[in-house]
């Protein structure tokens, strides 16, 4: 059966950490860094769960800075 | 599959438009407004009409629009947008004219200018960020701010013995002969976003059909103004401004004919 | 010839003629005594199915500069026109025209204040005019007619002047050249520009991203200090060009004076009729007149100060140009000012009285 297997870049640099990617994800596939912190001093969003995403772009939909490309490949 | 396998083979789905520059945003951490500017670029984009596209940013939170969106931009006095967009529309008639403004610059100190151009049927748009609050001098009271909401100048509430009412002016809008198409709408979820780029894009094309003029307003966060996270700023829009400034079109007249 | 042929109008009904045969692309305005024929007459003549001139009625003078803020940024001919008290609400645009360096012109037919005051001529905006007007450290080019002839003219060289220093121009007329009815031969036709010509004229301009050019940006802001700091000075720099450059003024019989008037616009008729009844009494009088009151001819009243024993500032105001006789003449020698207030007009019998008393 056909899949989709997603992946997100995330700007970390142009990230400000708002979360609201995080809390758009429908799959739990990002996460704000919790020591790590971008050259402005904010927390940024990253995959924690890779193999879970489909690609839906949710999180980079929401995105107000337009930091994240999604990618999509379909499986077989 | 690895995800590097992934971003190697796969199609990009989504990436920031590029009209888009990549000059940082100045606005606050999960601010509507750049959520906004991203639905602008794109729907320009789409359009085909990046060097035909003339817009106008405001005095608030929006002022340094132009540093971001690569059009033409022309930045107007304090809610003196429209009055810039009505003239630039009729002399140069064939660019994609609009203005990008907030709810103090639109509501309040532009009313004016806002309902005259609105009504005289400049074949403009009007981008109306409505965040109930005025965001770059601190979160004082705007003309939107909610009965009992908290701001720097209404600090115990807005009250109407001291304030008067928060100003629908999208409902003023829908009742003007010269407007085409009016719509509330919000940026907080996808299916929300989606639905704000379809009125973006429709507003557009009927600016650039002649059809009258148009406003799209966006129900809007200001986590910073409202002193909460971009998450609960989102949840507390979803459940005290919507009741009040209910989503959806208000006036459409492009398509009937 | 058609172009030559001379007709008898307002000054108000001048300008806009002036305007249509300049060339003008737009023009935005809102009534107000005494100038609305400016409106009026643009409204009656249609250029936009001729020229294809704008003609917008805007809600409110501070819409109206505010189009003509908007449509200077696309490199479009713009102008508006008004009265005092409508010329005070525009001065936020005009301020934010000046900042960031748009060329337009605004003709104010003055009538006398303060407040609302009246519907009669004045001169009482001179400082508004000259020394700013609104917030912020900048100046227009300002043009004063003294004929309806002059009202038709100026109204080109504004324009001339304002795109050649991206400057917003004034004409600053009175109700009494706006209302009053003279000879005037029209200027001849001259196109409007085509987008081509605006494109490659005003490469600054707003007018989308031809030819996927860079976006333009039109602002007045910069909040860096250091940035904001290095734009007035390049501002004040052209206005030190435009001092040198543009000062333009009339003599009349000063070779032999040995008291001068000093007057610019309708006080500067009233000056001639005072000199010719004064000359006949025996009192050598002449007059100059400044033609640009903004760059003001300095160094041409420093030099009369050399020359005469007396200089008589006339106006209609209580004493605003006389300060800048003042400071041209340093102290050489004594510089009076007569003027009525109120909205009436010198008699030239009382100016000959002034000068008698005041030398």
């Amino acid at each position: 059966m056909a899949k989709m297997k997603g992946a997100t870049v995330v700007d970390t640099e142009r990230c400000k950490g708002c979360n609201l990617c995080v809390v758009a994800c429908p799959l739990d596939v990002l996460a704000l860094t919790t020591k790590e912190v971008n050259r402005k001093g904010y927390n940024y969003a990253h995959e924690v769960l890779s193999d879970t995403c489909t690609g839906c772009a949710s999180c980079a939909t929401v995105c107000p800075d337009g930091c994240i490309t999604v990618y999509r490949l379909k499986t077989e | 599959m690895t995800r590097e396998e992934i971003i190697e083979k796969g199609q990009v789905v989504y990436k920031k438009p590029t009209l888009l520059n990549d000059t940082p945003m100045h606005y606050c951490p999960g601010c509507s407004h750049g959520v906004v500017h991203k639905l602008v670029s794109e729907v320009i984009e789409e359009m085909g009409m990046t060097d035909k596209t003339i817009a106008i940013s405001p005095v608030g939170c929006a002022v340094f629009a132009y540093k971001y969106i690569d059009v033409d931009w022309q930045e107007a006095a304090h809610g003196r947008a429209p009055a810039l967009a009505s003239a630039t529309k009729r002399l140069w008639p064939d660019r994609l004219v609009f203005t990008y403004q907030g709810d103090g610059d639109l509501a309040c100190i532009g009313t004016a200018e806002t309902i005259h151009a609105l009504n005289r049927a400049e074949n403009i748009t009007i981008i109306f960020i409505n965040n109930a609050i005025y965001g770059m001098t601190g979160g004082q009271m705007a003309p939107t701010t909610l009965l009992g909401m908290k701001t720097a100048t209404c600090p115990y509430g807005r009250e109407v013995s001291l304030h008067g009412y928060p100003l629908k002016i999208t409902e003023i809008a829908a009742t003007l002969d010269g407007t085409c198409y009016v719509t509330r709408q919000a940026v907080h979820t996808v299916a929300a976003i989606n639905r704000a780029k379809k009125a973006i894009r429709k507003a557009f094309e009927y600016s650039m059909q002649g059809k009258g003029s148009n406003l799209v307003e966006i129900v809007s966060t200001c986590n910073s103004g409202w002193k909460m996270s971009p998450e609960k700023a989102n949840k507390w829009m979803e459940e005290n401004m919507f009741e009040f400034y209910h989503l959806g079109d208000l006036k459409d007249t492009g398509a009937v004919k | 010839m058609a172009d030559q042929e001379i007709t008898l109008m307002k000054g108000n009904e001048a300008i806009a003629h002036a305007a249509i045969r300049c060339g003008c692309d737009g023009y935005f305005g809102y009534p107000i005594t005494p100038q609305s024929e400016v409106l009026e007459t643009l409204a009656e003549q249609k250029p936009w199915e001729t020229t294809g001139m704008v003609v917008l009625q805007a809600e409110s003078e501070v819409s109206s500069i505010n189009m003509v803020y908007g449509g200077a940024c696309t490199g479009k001919k713009v102008m508006t026109s008004s009265s005092s008290p409508g010329v005070s609400l525009m001065q936020e645009g005009i301020s934010y025209m000046a900042g960031a360096e748009l060329p337009a012109l605004i003709v104010n037919v003055m009538r006398g204040g303060p407040g609302l005051g009246t519907i009669q001529p004045s001169q009482s905006d001179y400082f508004q005019a000259c020394k700013g007007g609104g917030h912020g450290d900048y100046h227009l080019i300002v043009l004063a007619p003294a004929s309806v002839q002059e009202m038709a003219d100026f109204v080109d060289l504004a324009f001339t002047l304002a795109f050649r220093y991206r400057n917003p121009a004034m004409i600053l007329a009175d109700g009494a050249i706006g209302q009053m009815m003279e000879k005037v031969v029209l200027p001849p036709f001259k196109p409007r520009r085509t987008e081509e010509e605006i494109i490659k004229e005003c490469p600054w301009a707003t007018t989308g991203r031809i030819g996927g050019r860079k976006p333009n940006i039109i602002t007045s802001l910069e909040l860096r200090s250091e940035e904001m700091e290095v734009i007035n000075l390049r501002i004040q720099a052209k206005y030190r060009e435009i001092e040198a450059k543009e000062v333009r003024y009339e003599e009349f019989m000063l070779d032999d004076a040995e008291y001068a008037i000093v007057a610019f616009g309708s006080a500067a008729r009233i000056a001639k009729k005072s000199i010719e009844i004064a000359r006949s009494q025996g009192i050598k009088v002449g007059l100059l007149r400044p033609i640009t009151l903004w760059p003001f001819p300095t160094e041409e009243v420093k030099a009369l100060a050399g020359r005469v024993k007396g200089i008589l500032s006339l106006e209609i105001n209580a004493g605003q140009m006389v300060e800048d006789i003042r400071l041209a003449v340093e102290g050489k020698v004594p510089v009076r000012h007569f003027g009525r207030l109120g909205g009436i007009i010198p008699d030239p019998d009382e100016v000959v009285e002034v000068l008698k008393s005041s030398f």
